[in-house]
Parts: structure tokens; C-alpha cells; sequence
């Protein structure tokens, strides 16, 4: 899994922020994170402990903000999330088509210590 | 008494590694290189393809990046064969980014116009994640996996670009419901181009080499 390099680009661009605006210390991030962006959530704190060491974020609390994949259906505009080997509207038996709720992968907020 | 503050960020965790992207992308456009990159699970016949690819190329020279977490069984195999390859080892990394082939690029010599192949590691969830300069992404899958793969990968075929479904010499033999399988892909992706192919006879790789030699760069 690709966890650790992912940690470290979280670490690095939370920093930045933090340095920007003058910041001691980061308390905690908050993440956005979909469920096909293939990031599992679990566990990151373990890897955000270790890595964070020794930075501006050590010590901090990650939240994570999971979103379940929802596809648009093209007949009638439903929003839904599809049940397993099917890609079928539950409202009209339409296709249902790819959106981009569900791929989310971004910092939403940090909150730091002046 | 410290004062907490929050503040507003909004930036993608990827915006470093598709920035990278870009750059490699521009970068290899420049010298007339079409980037591919290869994906599919372990043993669905990335390598395979490419060299059943090759000799179909009429105007483009090959040229080869190949990821492996450790071996270099397919670097070693396609020099001796006489094709420009490039190893990266992952040591455990589940796939390739853009730093890694950035790095290799600067590696590589491109004396002229062709079209580079890159060997993702094998794998159908993180590759299709990161990208690392692709114009084109082919997604090889297989009739001895079974025709439910789109449904249970589904970010993997909504993001190809061209889709091989290879041993096609092999359907004699198992009960691949191609139907299902080419319904599964149209619903997330409506054009992406489906060849069917075979390593073991060679069917079906001059089109492929003719689509990919079509393809321009933009
Ligand atoms: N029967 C059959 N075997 C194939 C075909 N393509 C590849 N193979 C075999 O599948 C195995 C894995 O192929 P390889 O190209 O190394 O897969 P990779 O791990 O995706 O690079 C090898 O033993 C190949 O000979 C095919 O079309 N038909
Ligand atoms: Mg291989
Ligand atoms: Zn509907």
C-alpha cells in the first residue's frame, strides 16, 4: 500500500500552510478522502505519528472525512451508490454514470497554534 | 495561552505528483514521445503485449520503462530482444509515480520519435491513482480472470484510455461472459476502444499498434 508517501505529502503540505500563516505547531488536519481514491484511513495516524516526528505536525490529530462513491444516473439525474455487478438508477432502471463524488483526496483545513 | 486557528487549505495530496506529471508529459510530447502506461493485475501479459506490439510499429521505435517491485526478469529479457529498457525497482511500493519517471526519463535516451511503454507494477486499484506523464493508459485484463473485473475495479476501466482483453486463445476453455464484461466497461466508460488479443497466437496486435501509432500527442 502506498500509505507512507502519501503520509509524508500530507505532512509537507500542511507545513506549508502552517509556516505561512505564521504558525508554532499544526493541532490537527482534515482530510477529504473518497472511498475510490484507494486511501485506507485507518491507518494513517500510526503512519502520521512516526513520520510527523520532529516537524510542525507532530502531535497532531488527523480526521478523515470518508465519501462513498455515488454515480448520476442518465436518464432521470438520480444520485446513487451502486450495489455490487450493477451500475443500475434504483429510482428508474437507468444507467448510472461515473461522477466525481467519490474520487475527493485533499487536505479540507489544518488547525494550528500561533 | 496559545490561540487555535483554523485555516482553509483545499489542496489535493496528489497536486505534487500531477504536477510532476505534467512536466514529463510536456517534457516527452516535446521530443515526439507518446507515453503509455501499461496496467493490469500480475500475469495478465503486460510484457507479453508489448512484445507483440513491437513489430507491428511502422513508423515509431519502442521505447520500454519496466516496474517491478524486485526482479528485472522483463528488463533483462526485452534488452536481450534489442529494445531500449529502463529498470525501476519499487522495493515494496504498490506503484509507479511521476518522481520515479522523471528520474528514469533523464536516464533515457529518446534519439527519435516513438512511443514509450511503461510497465506499471502489477496491480488494478493504485496505479490508476497516480499518473506519471500517460497520454495513454491501456488496461490489459483477461478471459482466464473472468468478466466481472469491471464491476470490482471499477476507477481502473473508467480511466483507461484503450483496453485489451488478452488470451483470447484461451476462450475455448473458460466461461468468460464477454457480454457482461463489455457492458460493466460501457457504463463508465462510453468510447474507450476494447481489442481483443492473444500473446500466444498474436491476434489482434496490429490494430492495437495501429490505434497507439494514430494517436497523436495532444
Ligand atoms: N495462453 C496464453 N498465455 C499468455 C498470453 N499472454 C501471456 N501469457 C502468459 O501469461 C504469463 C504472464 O505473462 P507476462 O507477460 O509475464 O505478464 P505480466 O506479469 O502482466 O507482465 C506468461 O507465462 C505468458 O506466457 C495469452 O494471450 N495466452
Ligand atoms: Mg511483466
Ligand atoms: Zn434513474
Amino acid at each position: 500500500m502506498h500509505e507512507y508517501p502519501i503520509t509524508q505529502q500530507i505532512i509537507k503540505i500542511a507545513e506549508n500552510h502552517a509556516r505561512e500563516a505564521g504558525a508554532e505547531k499544526v493541532k490537527a488536519v482534515n482530510l477529504v478522502v473518497g472511498d475510490y481514491s484507494g486511501f485506507i484511513g485507518d491507518s494513517i495516524q500510526m503512519y502520521f505519528d512516526i513520520i510527523s516526528e520532529g516537524t510542525l505536525c507532530e502531535g497532531a490529530d488527523v480526521r478523515v472525512k470518508r465519501v462513498k462513491p455515488k454515480l448520476r444516473c442518465e436518464s432521470c439525474g438520480t444520485y446513487f451508490e451502486r450495489k455490487l455487478f450493477s451500475f443500475e438508477c434504483p429510482a428508474c432502471g437507468g444507467e448510472g454514470r461515473p461522477t466525481e463524488i467519490g474520487k475527493e483526496f485533499y487536505i479540507d483545513s489544518i488547525e494550528v497554534e500561533k | 495561552m496559545h490561540d487555535v486557528m483554523k485555516l482553509d487549505v483545499k489542496e489535493n495530496i496528489h497536486s505534487e505528483n500531477d504536477h510532476i506529471a505534467e512536466h514529463v508529459k510536456q517534457h516527452l510530447s516535446e521530443d515526439g514521445i507518446l507515453v503509455v502506461n501499461v496496467m493490469g493485475a500480475p500475469g495478465v501479459g503486460k510484457t507479453t503485449t508489448l512484445k507483440n506490439i513491437f513489430p507491428h510499429l511502422k513508423t515509431k521505435k519502442p521505447y520500454v520503462i519496466e516496474g517491478d517491485i524486485e526482479s528485472d526478469i522483463d528488463t533483462v529479457d526485452l534488452r536481450n530482444m534489442g529494445f531500449d529498457t529502463y529498470q525501476i525497482n519499487t522495493f515494496g511500493a504498490c506503484h509507479l509515480d511521476a518522481p520515479l519517471i522523471h528520474d528514469a526519463i533523464h536516464h533515457m535516451d529518446f534519439d527519435r520519435e516513438g512511443i514509450l511503454f511503461i510497465e506499471n507494477i502489477g496491480n488494478l486499484v493504485c496505479p490508476a491513482e497516480f499518473s506519471i506523464g500517460e497520454h495513454v493508459k491501456m488496461l490489459i485484463s483477461t478471459v482466464t480472470e473472468g468478466s466481472d473485473k469491471p464491476y470490482k475495479y471499477p476507477l481502473a476501466f473508467e480511466k483507461a484510455d484503450l483496453i485489451l482483453i488478452n488470451k483470447c486463445d484461451l476462450l475455448p476453455y473458460v466461461d468468460f461472459d464477454e457480454e457482461f464484461f463489455v457492458k460493466g466497461v460501457r457504463a463508465q466508460n462510453e468510447d474507450v476502444p476494447i481489442f481483443k488479443v492473444s500473446g500466444r497466437t498474436g491476434e489482434g496486435f496490429a490494430d492495437v499498434a495501429a490505434w497507439l501509432e494514430a494517436r497523436d500527442l495532444g
